[in-house]
């Protein structure tokens, strides 16, 4: 009986030693949640959900702070991303907050002024240019936020959305055509 | 006799060839304008090097390769540009994109070629050039830069495989290409086993085509080419897929992910052979190929046509009968209906298809899957097609990739089967462009977010180098206070124990005291063993300082 008791409380001790050094040695640093939302996130850095950046946003869902369907860049396909990732039900846009279709900032540069802030303005650096130089702005990096519109003084940057072309065009998915006949019955 | 292999499924389509396999590949007319588009190749688009206006000769670069993976566009005639702009070009998306318009003299006047006697003196990167330069890209439809497919140094080639097969119904343009010019294309072949060091070819060429298969075998005898081998495969669609007849003749199973290469087996198609000899042998890069036109027309013919004839020209020619629909670039399995009669050719032609409702007759309308596994059955790259259906309809596109979607071929066996009429093919496109524009969103997004890290970080350090120096100007101006403030204290008490009390006064002093003794022990330089005429000038020197000097006293005085 003794005897026992002694071997299951000698692997209890065994056992418990093993987690608590496992636990020292394999500790996660900072949420991994956190990284696994952001990596969901479309990274505009917009801040259109009211959260100063993606990770900020990214935080706040992990931390639930903030709902899953904030996030416009990331359309409907995100909001289904987030819930599938954070087992929620899918929750549709709500009130003003709609997707826009994906757009690059260009700058009128015979407006420009040079003044720099929408440089200041711009997440992703993708802006070039110096005080009283031509500013422009680097497409391929542009991540369509329209942080840099508002701060601009003389309104030269406008939003324009990307064209289908033949690198980005896509198969369409299969559409059959519905034809009534004329008897009224619904056809192929 | 080689022992042959299987893949798996494969379908009996009827196989339409003979219609246009009756008479020998005749030239096409100069047509009365050529619109060449510039990214005719995979990888990045040519840079146009004329501008509109110019006159060019025939073979005269139009386009350079701009980067690693691209390839250069030639005049395909001699005449002048007419506008550089954005054209339909022949691609399932029916858009527009860069094309050069050419409108020929008539004269087809070549431009002065480089022909190459002696191509075996030449070092291989030199030969992979001309390859490049010269615009050969791999003609049985995937249009890859021939020159990126002839290194041999990344994997050992054993086989190099050559496709004649040509599976897909109504095509015979390798056909014929192979019963007339088969030496030429040997002579290419020869080349390319050169470049790759590869130790045995097989040219692999279906039972259907009997004279093609004597002409090739009549070639490499009389060229008495040692370990090449030129096999009847089954005619079996789609027995021309590369990795289908690499199974065949090799019995080499290429699996997913994994490149031919890897294996040690390179496939290129007969007519790339040919091209790459006439651009090595006569310098003559790829401006025509030979290209079928069949299907709704009087006289079903092959042509050598120049690359950015209009198609409707050269159907045309083979004169097109009433009641044509639209053109099919390609097979009727895996072709793809024209945007517009008009769009030119290009080196991925090779067949266009006069479609009627005759021919083509509207697809029944599609009705539910019923599970029957048909599709499973034909599928050569042996999927589960009917799973893929149900993934891709449903866009659930993870499940779809796991599924091993990106094996599939396209190559249309399953929805030839399907008793629903079920447009398979489509879907799987469809679930193949979307997953590829999630990755490249998905990269675009990751590649955001390093930057706005980046600039987050870039802002931080900022701010703290900012503060750093802030706070060691105050720490500076506090020290020098002190130190007034210490110095201006001395006086007070009148005794010099103050600097005794504080050991960093003394320390200054120290330095001071220890400075002063050095500069006391320090010589001046260079005033030994000085010449006479030295003397003299420092002399000089001494005087006109000391008169310079009296001269002040006096001004001051004054």
């Amino acid at each position: 009986m003794i005897s026992a008791l002694l071997v299951m409380a000698a692997i209890a001790g065994i056992l418990g030693a093993i987690l608590g050094f496992a636990a020292i040695k394999f500790r996660v640093e900072g949420n991994p949640l956190v990284a696994k939302i952001d990596a969901v996130l479309p990274q505009t850095q917009c801040g259109q959900c009211g959260f100063p950046g993606c990770k900020p946003y990214a935080t706040a869902i992990a931390e639930g702070v903030a709902d899953i369907n904030m996030c416009p860049p990331g359309g409907e396909e995100g909001i289904q991303k987030l819930a599938d990732l954070l087992g929620m039900e899918f929750k549709p846009f709500g009130g003003e907050t709609k997707p826009k279709p994906k757009s690059v900032a260009v700058i009128d540069e015979s407006t420009c002024i040079g003044c720099t802030l929408c440089i200041q303005a711009c997440p992703v650096d993708a802006i070039v240019g110096a005080a009283k130089q031509l500013h422009t702005i680097i497409a391929a990096e542009c991540t369509g936020c329209e942080l840099c519109v508002p701060p601009c003084p003389v309104d030269c940057i406008l939003m324009v959305p990307i064209a289908e072309n033949l690198s980005n065009w896509k198969w369409k998915y299969p559409v059959y055509a519905l034809t009534v006949s004329s008897s009224g019955n619904a056809a192929l | 006799m080689k022992t042959l292999y299987q893949f798996h499924g494969g379908i009996h389509p009827p196989t339409n060839k003979t219609q246009s396999t009756q008479t020998p590949i005749r030239l096409a007319q100069l047509p009365v304008k050529l619109v060449i588009p510039l990214h005719q190749h995979v990888g990045n688009c040519a840079k146009p090097v004329v501008e509109a206006g110019d006159y060019v000769l025939k073979g005269q670069l139009i386009g350079r390769p701009d980067g690693h993976l691209s390839s250069a566009i030639h005049a395909s005639t001699s005449g002048t540009i007419a506008a550089i702009d954005m054209q339909p070009v022949a691609h399932a998306s029916g858009m527009a994109d860069l094309c050069v318009t050419l409108i020929p003299d008539g004269l087809d006047k070549w431009i002065e070629l480089a022909p190459c006697d002696d191509w075996q003196s030449l070092p291989h990167t030199e030969l992979r050039h001309i390859l490049r330069n010269a615009g050969v890209v791999g003609l049985g439809g995937a249009v890859f830069p021939s020159d990126m497919k002839l290194y041999a140094h990344k994997h050992k080639i054993k086989t190099l495989v050559l496709n004649g097969a040509e599976c897909e119904p109504f095509i015979t343009c390798d056909d014929l290409l192979m019963r007339e010019r088969a030496g030429e294309i040997l002579l290419g072949i020869e080349m390319m086993r050169t470049l790759l060091y590869a130790e045995e070819v097989l040219i692999g060429i279906e039972d259907n085509k009997p004279e093609a298969i004597a002409a090739m075998q009549a070639a490499v005898t009389a060229g008495g080419y040692a370990r090449m081998e030129v096999i009847a495969v089954p005619t079996i669609y789609p027995g021309g897929g590369a990795k289908q007849l690499i199974r065949v003749l090799t019995g080499i199973e290429v699996a997913a992910g994994v490149r031919s290469t890897n294996l040690g087996v390179q496939c290129f198609n007969v007519g790339t052979a040919y091209s790459v000899w006439r651009a090595i042998r006569y310098g003559e890069p790829l401006i025509s190929r030979v290209v079928t036109v069949t299907g709704n027309v009087a006289h079903p013919q092959n042509f050598d046509a120049l690359i950015g004839t209009p198609m409707d020209e050269l159907v045309a020619q083979a004169d097109q009968l009433p009641g044509t629909t639209g053109y099919i670039m390609g097979g009727p399995m895996m072709g793809v209906l024209m945007p517009s009669m008009q769009v030119g050719m290009i080196k991925a032609t090779n067949c266009i298809i006069a479609s009627s409702d005759q021919l083509f007759p509207a697809a029944k309308p599609a009705v539910s899957c019923i599970r029957c596994t048909r599709c499973a059955d034909v599928c050569p790259a042996e999927l589960q097609p009917q799973e893929l259906y149900w993934f891709a309809k449903a866009k659930n596109l993870d499940k779809a990739e796991d599924y091993h979607l990106f094996d599939c071929i396209e190559c249309g066996a399953c929805s030839y089967v399907c008793p629903s009429n079920i447009p398979l093919v489509q879907y799987y496109r469809f679930a193949k462009s979307e997953i590829w524009a999630q990755e490249a969103g998905k990269k675009a997004a990751d590649a955001a977010r390093e930057r706005h890290e980046y600039r987050e970080s870039r802002i931080e350090r900022e701010k703290r180098e900012k503060a750093e120096k802030l706070a060691a100007k105050e720490k500076a101006a506090q020290d020098a206070r002190a130190q007034r403030a210490a110095l201006a204290a001395v006086p007070e008490t009148g005794t010099m124990p103050v600097a005794a009390e504080n050991p960093v006064q003394q320390k200054i002093q120290a330095a001071i005291e220890h400075a002063k003794l050095q500069a006391a022990a320090a010589k001046p330089k260079n005033t030994e063993q000085l010449t006479p005429h030295q003397l003299a000038e420092i002399a000089d020197i001494e005087a006109r300082r000391a008169r310079v000097r009296e001269l002040a006293k006096d001004n001051t005085e004054e």
